[in-house]
Formats: structure tokens, sequence, C-alpha cells
């Protein structure tokens, strides 16, 4: 990455408990729905591509902000980058994207978006990352995919 | 939903068949001239053709290692002997086919990254091709089958989605993720643009011309379907020209029906019928109405498949012989032909 930090200094945020395990999730006559948790989980672990610390840690990515319709079988995240230049943003989504096309049954629509007025070049991120063919030729380049599966890795001992 | 007992319409969009064979995403369906083979293109860097054996449609060829990366498009020259691939690796091939089989016989390098489209004009002697470089080339086709470039045409600011030419006249169009849709043509020994055609609020994926080329087709990211019209200069209806070229004019917008992005659209040269691929998995079929005015034209939506494929579908194409057959392909790997009935 780049010596120079966009935001040096970013505030650092409580992260959330484990998911309870539930009697019901256990039970396999209950048809188990995917919920905003579920997709959030999914999410809350990336790695920030500058700093040593998860999105959820940044607050880049909250519950909240995690939206699943089942029965159209819609997804939308909206992430909020730390400050409005990041330079980082498009990185982030896609990350955020790659995990949600990796990990959810292919019949969810995904919308990965900046929360509204967060971003200078809102629009523009916006777009990019609902471009599917983008989206695609940006996975076959390697030294992309390389930077956004270290985002997507596991941190040792972190 | 759509009321039959209203609208008196009986149309369907029936499955005939469904081709497996690709190991990722189909991107493109092209059906050759006399409308007897089907060419895939897919992520899994291979083409697929595909022809008819007794009653089925079974897989011909597979052409590979020709591309490195995803193959975008696949497009037929007007004689059906070459096909042109457009691939993510910057480079377009050319396919020869001889005796049934296919032969890599070029390959044509100049962008700087992903070709999206490729098309040949209508003569088979130039050839077009577009890419995320935000270029348009045209490429001439000489008789010893070398292709030289003749022009690189640098008009959109951003991405050029897809290419195609008049069905009669050396004129191109390309549309982009800049919003915009232009023409192009030969102006004393260069290529120019001639027209730029703004109204659509976000990336064009698609554009063709109907059967006689005085209208255009076009649909997007703003999940809109527009027609255009062509208003030659000195034309009846007063809309304002510029020295020899046509002014073209949005006629007619299609909203409302689409969920999501609509990423190809089909206008059959035989049947007048319109068919949308869209990011909702759904095909939709639209006819203009009788009666309908030039200047201001209706279209109905005649009928629908909800749930087309398992993932959004990306390309449909009509059969240029026989009538009301669409083939289609998606992110699901699957290619399906359908027949129109009840027309």
């Amino acid at each position: 990455m780049s010596s120079r930090l966009d935001n040096a200094n970013p505030i650092i945020y409580q992260s959330q408990e484990e998911r309870e395990i539930l009697p019901e999730d256990e039970d396999d006559n209950i048809e188990d729905k995917v919920d905003s948790r579920e997709v959030f989980d999914l999410i809350r672990c990336i790695n920030d591509p500058e700093h040593p610390l998860t999105l959820e840690e940044l607050n880049v990515v909250e519950n909240d902000r995690v939206h699943v319709n089942n029965e159209e079988n819609r997804v939308q995240v909206e992430f909020t980058p730390t400050i409005p230049h990041c330079s980082m943003a498009t990185l982030i989504g896609l990350s955020i994207r790659v995990k949600l096309l990796r990990s959810l049954p292919s019949r969810f629509k995904v919308d990965v978006v900046i929360t509204p007025g967060s971003h200078a070049s809102e629009d523009a991120v916006n777009k990019q990352l609902a471009d599917k063919e983008r989206v695609a030729a940006a996975l076959e380049n390697s030294h992309l995919l390389e930077v956004v599966n270290q985002c997507l890795s596991k941190r040792k001992n972190g | 939903m759509i009321d039959y007992s209203v609208t008196g319409y009986n149309i369907m969009l029936e499955p005939v068949c469904t081709l497996d064979g690709h190991q990722e995403t189909v991107w493109c369906v092209a059906w050759n001239p006399s409308g007897t083979l089907l060419a895939s293109s897919s992520s899994d860097k291979t083409i697929r053709i595909w022809g008819q054996e007794g009653d089925h449609w079974v897989c011909k060829s597979v052409l590979m290692e020709g591309h490195q990366r995803t193959i975008r498009s696949v497009a037929w020259s007007p004689c059906g002997n070459y096909l042109a691939s457009a691939s993510f690796d910057a480079t377009t091939g050319i396919w020869s086919r001889k005796e049934g089989e296919f032969e890599c016989i070029a390959t044509l390098e100049g962008h700087e990254n992903e070709v999206k489209s490729v098309a040949w004009a209508p003569s088979g002697s130039l050839l077009a091709t577009c890419s995320r470089d935000k270029s348009v080339w045209i490429w001439e086709v000489t008789e010893d089958e070398e292709y030289e470039c003749a022009s690189v045409l640098s008009s959109h600011t951003q991405d050029v989605k897809y290419v195609t030419w008049h069905p009669t006249k050396e004129m191109l169009a390309s549309c982009s993720y800049d919003d915009t849709i232009k023409l192009y043509k030969e102006e004393i020994d260069d290529w120019t643009c001639c027209n730029t055609l703004q109204s659509h609020q976000s990336t064009v994926w698609k554009v063709c011309f109907d059967k006689t080329g005085s209208r255009l087709l076009s649909c997007g990211d703003d999940k809109t379907l527009k027609i255009w019209q062509e208003y030659p200069p000195g034309n009846p209806e007063g809309v304002v020209t510029v020295g020899s070229d046509s002014a073209w004019k949005c006629v007619c917008t299609l909203s409302g029906y689409f969920n999501r992005t609509v990423y190809n659209v089909d206008w059959c040269h035989t049947s007048g019928l319109i068919a949308t691929a869209g990011g909702d998995d759904a095909i939709c079929v639209f006819r203009e109405e009788e009666c309908s005015d030039k200047n201001q034209p209706s279209f109905s939506l005649v009928t629908t498949v909800a749930k087309a494929h398992l993932q959004d579908v990306n390309c449909v194409a009509w059969n240029p012989k026989t009538p009301g057959l669409l083939a289609s392909c998606s992110d699901d790997r699957h290619i399906k032909l359908w027949q129109i009935t009840g027309l």
C-alpha cells in the first residue's frame, strides 16, 4: 500500500458480540432464512486495505446498513468510508461485493453502495460497483485480485 | 401482470431446450446469417458452436486456446465463414470456418484493455471493435485476409460497451458507460462521429438497428428501453438537421417493465418483435402497436418470462431465418432456446 494513509488516525469502534445460537437455529425443521445479521457476519471481518483493522472496527460496515429481502432475493449493503475523500472506497466496495458473491446463494441480487452523503465521489463509485462487466474484468486482473483476497483473508493473530 | 383478456394477446415464449456445456457465465449468443448455427462465448474462455442434429440442438465444436481471459462477445461475418471474438485479454480473435472446423487465423491487437464487442459491416470488408480504453477501432479486411486498423475513434469519454453496424449503409453505432450513443460515418478518408444521442440516465449496454436502419433501439442501466427515429435532412416533420447528417430523436421510452439493468435487446428483422434480457432474470417481448405513429410510436409488452434463467440474462438473439426462435444466455451458465407461439 502507499506510504501515506488517507486517514492516519481513524476512530476505532467496539465490535459486536458473536451471534447467539438459539435453539431454533439448530432445529432442522425450521427454514433458516438469510437475515441481515448473517450477511453482516460475512462482511464484518473484511480487513481494511490501509489499517490493521476490520471494516466493523472502523464502522465502515454496520448491521443496520445491511438489508435482506428473502422474498425478492435482494441484499443491499451500504458502507461508509471513514473520510469523504477515501481513495480506497472502490476497493472496499469491491471486497464486500466479492465476499458476498462467493458466499451467498446465487439467487441473490447483491447491491453494494456507499452510504448516501458519506463520500465525495459517491455516484461514480456506486456506478462502477454496479457494473458487473467491470467487476468481472477486475477479478481477472491478478494484481487486483490479490489485493482483494488480502482484504478477505483471515488476519493472522490480529 | 398482464391481463390477456384485455390486451387480446395470447403470445407466449415457450422453452425449446437448454444447452449446457459452458463452465462459467455465458455472456453472448450469436446466430450465423443462415440461422443454422449458434455461437456462444463465456468467462470459461471458450466459444461453443451449437447446431441441430435431427430434432436436437447439440454442441458441434468447442473453440479453445484463442483467449487468455473472458470472451465477452462473438460475431459472425455476413458470409458466415468467419467468426470474430472480443476478449477481456485486450485482443480480438478471427476464426475461419472450413469444412465445419474452426481455426484461429488472426489475433487483432491494439486496444489497451478489455475488448467488449466486435461487429462486421454488412459488406464484410470492415470490422469494428470497442474497449474499456474508451476507443472504437475500425479495421479493414484486405483480400488476403489481413486486418489493418483504418481508424481509432475516441469520441466516448468512458468504457465503450457495444458496437453495431447499420444494416445497409457503412454507418457505425456505439454505446457507452458515459450514458451516450454515438454514430460514425466515413468522411473523405477518415471516420468521424456524426451524432451523439443523449437521453439515457446511465450506462447504455446495447444499441441495435431495425431492419431498415431508420430506427435504433437502446437499453441500459437506467432500466429503460428507448426507440430512436432517424430524421434525414429536409424531413417533412421539420426536425432540424445539420449538413448532410440525419438527426436522431428519442421517440419512445419504455420504463416500468424492468426491475434491474437491461443488459441486452434484440430487434427481430423478420417479425419486428423486440426481446430484452435483464438483470432481473427475465426476458420480455414487445411489439409495436398497429396504427402506431412513427413520430410517437407505441409499443406494448406482449409476453414476459419472469424467471427465464436462474441468474442475470446477459444476451438475447433472434434467429435470422426461423421467425420467433430466440436464444438467451445467462450467468447461470445455461443457454436456452425459446419459440414465440400465438402470433
